[in-house]
């Protein structure tokens, strides 16, 4: 086993802290003794390789991955970034899953109550892998906002899910994609969870002229940072 | 130089994205890793997620990684992916139809290396899960051995019967008194 750290901690100036008595849900499900450090061996250096699952260029396009018949109801838009390690090196051949809810807020879920309508062209759910230079790109319709019981008159701001690996395990991240300008970020208890401001901005993607294609779709770009190879010291 | 995307909380809605069903398109990875084809031998892990009062956790996510029966990590080229994702069901329940992992060439005890997501969790979290049945090899693991004594076994899965089908049982509890270890890696 080796003792030395190959990848930089866990960020936690820039993740959320795990109890955040705003969010109510967290009240019953955050961990109250301290994490155990954990020496970094193969077990947490490797990580499941996703390059033979037959992902499709279809699957990145959830304006047509679930259609019976018709079009997915909504603003079309191109979500697109690059998947980057702390030291700017891209990712590649990394997958990286998306799901959220359709244009009224509404997610295909046996869970979600709310009173908004459904959209059979809409399943909400798509994935990629990276290419050699860490880039995505999805093309999707800009999802809703959606009511939530944690306060009164909580709404959600629209966001995208994602899913994303590394190369290894503990590179794991899920995260959340927000709208720039959405007046709902300042009143949502997941997005603030982050005490940095500056940490969370890197959660708000970016309008982009470049993405966004002429009589089809606005086009935002996300990109995301993962746990990088551990800075060394220089020796004095 | 860029930092670090922050995590956010999986939420309650990820199922058809992440462990579809009925609804959804074929799932990337899910609970069954290895059937009798599989080198190794065919082991089940059922465990049950509770919250910090003890009630099932409904809406979690566990993913699972682990080496082969060797004790070496798949590489993407083998049938066995060494990589599972289960949803917990309306009791908390999940399960994983796998191969026992071998002992790490690095020395160390036989173990599944495990991720646990949920709605409430602003983070995932990271613990193991290692086999009763390996006593000796557990004793001189040294990842175990910086656990405190008392909380040691909730990294440890128990098995059910030594008599029957090798099904082992591991609990996960996200808060309270038997909170499960987990780790910062
Ligand atoms: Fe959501």
């Amino acid at each position: 086993m080796t003792s030395k750290r190959i990848l930089s901690p866990r960020d936690w100036s820039s993740h959320p802290r795990q109890a955040h008595p705003e969010y109510k849900s967290t009240l019953l499900r955050s961990q109250r003794q301290p994490l155990v450090p954990l020496p970094q061996s193969l077990s947490e250096l490797t990580g499941p390789a996703f390059g033979h699952c037959g992902v499709t260029g279809l699957d990145a396009d959830l304006t047509r991955n679930a259609i019976r018949a018709g079009e997915a109801i909504g603003e079309r838009i191109v979500v697109a970034g690059r998947l980057l390690d702390e030291s700017g090196r891209a990712v590649p051949n990394a997958l990286i899953e998306v799901w959220q809810a359709n244009a009224a807020g509404r997610y295909v879920h046996s869970q979600d109550q709310h009173d908004a309508p459904l959209d059979p062209n809409f399943l909400g759910a798509g994935r990629a892998l990276t290419d050699s230079s860490g880039r995505y790109r999805f093309t999707t319709i800009r999802p809703g906002a959606y009511p939530w019981r944690n306060h009164p008159n909580a709404w959600r701001p629209a966001h995208i899910h994602f899913s994303v690996f590394g190369t290894a395990f503990i590179q794991r991240l899920v995260t959340q994609m927000y709208f720039p300008g959405d007046p709902l970020l300042a009143l949502d208890p997941i997005f603030n969870a982050t005490a940095d401001a500056t940490a969370r901005q890197r959660l708000v993607a970016a309008f982009s002229t470049e993405l966004t294609e002429p009589e089809w779709a606005l086009g935002f770009e996300f990109d995301i940072v993962l746990r990088g190879p551990q800075a060394t010291p220089l020796e004095s | 130089m860029s930092s670090q995307t922050p995590s956010q909380t999986v939420g309650p809605f990820f199922s058809h994205a992440l462990t579809p069903g009925a609804t959804g398109h074929a799932p990337i990875a899910g609970r069954q890793l290895a059937d009798e084809r599989t080198p190794g031998t065919l082991i089940r892990i059922e465990g049950r997620v509770l919250d910090g009062v003890g009630h099932a956790v409904t809406d979690a996510l566990v993913e699972i990684w682990q080496a082969r029966h060797d004790g070496a990590y798949p590489d993407g080229s083998d049938a066995f992916r060494g990589f599972g994702r289960a949803s917990t069901d309306a009791d908390g329940r999940f399960w994983f139809q796998t191969v026992k992992p071998g002992a790490p060439p690095e020395n160390g005890a036989p173990h599944v290396n495990a991720a646990v997501f949920a709605r409430g969790m602003l983070n995932h979290a990271f613990t193991r899960i290692y086999f009763s049945d390996e006593q000796e090899e557990n004793s001189r693991d040294l990842v175990l051995a910086s656990v405190d004594p008392v909380r040691r076994k909730s990294l440890v899965a128990s098995l059910r019967d030594p008599a029957g089908p090798p099904v082992y049982d591991f609990e996960i509890c996200l808060q309270g008194v038997h909170e499960t270890v987990f780790f910062d890696a």
